[in-house]
């Protein structure tokens, strides 16, 4: 005779209760503002999805998100090659190991809006080091405040200098973990160095490789630091990434209704990228 | 298929080796013969895999020659070589089905699908692994996965060797005991030379026609299994063959006689060569036995196994252990042990120094 009761709930509550407070009511809070129009003095007044369709019909909102996708989408075409070349670079054993892993994690280690503050100065025409170097040792024309393009090149080096370690230390440590023996049964099996990279290493690597991108993916996308400090945004709107006009729009504008709505769909976004992916590179294993 | 032959091999790890010390190999001598089955026999770390890997060519020998058919290989690339390994795990291409695993070999080197779809049939029907070639190798259980690794080596015809490196260390045992016999028969099929490298003289004893003992990076005998258990030329291999392994008791030779206890042993045949050194008797448990006269000796401890009993006992402060087939003593009993004569030896330093029977 089996007896069954609802004692096991009790163990769940704890993390009921840790993922109510720092998930579930923060997420509700801005469920609760984007169906409403706020005014001074906590006047509420009901909107149901309006801010929603004003966002989704908005020119404004696409142009973020396409210099968003356009963002995301050149640092990982050239960190997650870059990472994986780098990665197999990399000495597997003996002294240069630890010199070279501490100075691939230094850059990780330095704050976000430091970066920025850093390469801000660094890229000035004037005094900075690149900048001066550029405009009056190169005589390449290069302002950042000025040329939109030149902006761009900027924010992309400035964040594939400071992630592309992460993606050499995922690739490293799944590099490390493929025994010998595939290397040696792979050189009597008489493999070419393309063959060994194509059949042992992405192989071994894919399940580091996914992390990874999925990191250096949502980082990317919801990334405000470094690119406000760098350009603000600027030169006019080039650079107002998804979040830099989130920002704007929350606290700028103090519009809590329209900003709710956006960050939702930011979100959704992120979630449903994140899933796809996932889910098609877990596909084959199961 | 070819005949190998090593010619005073030595191998160090370190790049300046000055003392014996510093070599996992010293000075290997060997033959092998064309379409032989090899097993290379040893405790961890005696050189063993060091010794696997120079004839694969993954490892450069600091001295010596490794010979294919009196061709001189020793500076030949493994895919040079023409040779299979077989690795302790299995080595699959996990994004690739088995056939293509199997193909895998012989795309490298070009040959024509339509040779390559014939000779990987024959292979996977020959390993039992016709009904899984399309799925995925990754998804396979470790006896298939390592049968897969075996198929990459015999899939090519004109392979020299094929070596196995522990390949049933990750196998269950009940599936052990198969594949072991499947190698057997497939060395029959494939006439290719095998050397089968392992710490575990089962598999090295029913594999191999001979056996090569090794220790310290050096060879202690070569021989069939039934000249390893029946004379061991070093008692190191009495004690590393046969479960239990060998008894070896120091003795003490005077009168040309040896004594153990003060009781007079009869050995096999005369001490060779009557100088120093340390001697002691080697005898078998399966060849000492109860009797009414012998050494004294008291039981200590009785172990049914099923087959046989073993049996330990005492006689003073020597061990002597035993095996009966039934009627066990009890502990404690008081008994007399008898030597078989035929099978006494005498080991001088660790080296056998008894003389042949009638010699």
């Amino acid at each position: 005779m089996k007896t069954e009761n609802q004692k096991a709930w009790l163990f769940v509550l704890p993390v009921l209760f840790l993922v109510a407070f720092n998930a579930l009511i923060p997420i509700m809070t801005v469920v609760n503002y984007s169906v409403q129009e706020t005014f001074g003095n906590n006047l509420f007044f009901w909107e149901g999805l309006g801010w929603f369709e004003k966002l989704l019909n908005s020119d404004r909102f696409y142009s973020a998100l396409g210099r968003q996708f356009m963002f995301t989408g050149s640092i990982l075409a050239i960190e997650i090659p870059l990472g994986i070349i780098i990665a197999l670079s990399m000495p597997r054993q003996g002294f240069w190991v630890p010199i070279c892993l501490v100075t691939m994690a230094l850059p990780m280690l330095i704050p976000w809006n430091v970066v920025g503050a850093m390469w801000n100065i660094f890229t000035l025409p004037d005094i900075g080091l690149l900048g001066y170097f550029l405009n009056h040792v190169l005589g390449v024309s290069y302002d950042m405040t000025q040329d939109p393009a030149a902006a761009w090149a900027t924010i992309i080096i400035m964040d594939v200098w400071h992630w592309t370690s992460l993606v050499v230390l995922l690739c490293y440590a799944g590099l490390v973990s493929i025994p010998d023996a595939y290397y040696q049964a792979a050189k009597i099996d008489g493999a070419s160095n393309w063959a060994v990279f194509r059949y042992i290493q992405i192989p071994k690597m894919k399940n580091v490789l996914t992390i990874a991108i999925l990191l250096r993916f949502m980082d990317s996308f919801n990334i405000y630091t470094e690119p406000f400090v760098l350009t603000g945004g600027g030169p006019g709107n080039s650079t107002t990434l998804l979040s830099i006009d989130l920002v704007k729009i929350a606290l700028g504008q103090f519009d809590l209704g329209p900003a709710a709505a956006m960050s939702l769909i930011y979100f959704a976004i992120t979630l449903l990228v994140s899933w796809v992916f996932y889910t098609l590179m877990m596909k084959d294993d199961r | 298929m070819a005949k190998i032959t090593l010619s005073k091999l030595r191998h160090s790890y370190y790049p300046d080796p000055k003392t014996p010390e510093d070599y996992a190999l010293k000075e290997i001598d060997l033959d092998w013969q064309d379409g032989g089955a090899y097993a290379l026999l040893g405790p961890s770390g005696c050189g063993k895999s060091t010794l696997l890997n120079i004839i694969s060519g993954l490892l450069t020998p600091s001295d010596g020659a490794v010979l294919f058919d009196d061709r001189d290989v020793t500076n030949l690339p493994p895919d040079k070589r023409n040779i299979a390994q077989v690795f302790q795990f299995p080595v699959i291409y996990d994004t690739m089905t088995a056939y293509d695993n199997l193909a895998f070999p012989l795309r490298n080197r070009r040959v024509d699908e339509a040779t390559i779809k014939a000779r990987v049939t024959e292979i996977a029907e020959m390993l039992e692994l016709t009904d899984m070639l399309h799925r995925r190798a990754a998804g396979l259980s470790p006896d298939n996965k390592q049968k897969i690794s075996m198929g990459r080596g015999l899939v090519r015809e004109d392979v020299n060797v094929v070596m196995f490196d522990e390949p049933l260390t990750v196998i269950d045992p009940h599936l052990k005991w198969k594949l072991r016999s499947k190698l057997k028969e497939l060395h029959q099929k494939v006439r290719a030379t095998m050397i089968y490298v392992t710490h575990d003289q089962t598999e090295a004893l029913t594999f191999a026609d001979q056996v090569v003992v090794m220790q310290d990076g050096e060879i202690v005998q070569i021989g069939t299994p039934v000249e390893l258990f029946e004379r061991p030329a070093h008692t190191f291999v009495g004690h590393f063959i046969g479960s239990p392994g060998m008894n070896v008791l120091p003795c003490e030779m005077r009168d040309g006689g040896a004594f153990l206890n003060g009781v007079n042993i009869p050995l096999e045949g005369s001490d060779r060569h009557e100088t120093g050194g340390k001697t002691e008797i080697g005898i078998r448990p399966e060849f000492v036995g109860f009797d009414t006269v012998g050494l004294p000796a008291v039981v200590s401890k009785v172990s049914d196994i099923g087959r046989h009993c073993v049996i330990e006992t005492m006689a003073g402060d020597v061990k002597v252990r035993v095996i009966v087939e039934d009627n066990p003593p009890e502990q404690g009993q008081s008994v007399h042990l008898n030597f078989q004569p035929a099978q006494t030896r005498l080991y001088r330093d660790g080296w056998i120094a008894s003389a042949r029977r009638g010699k």
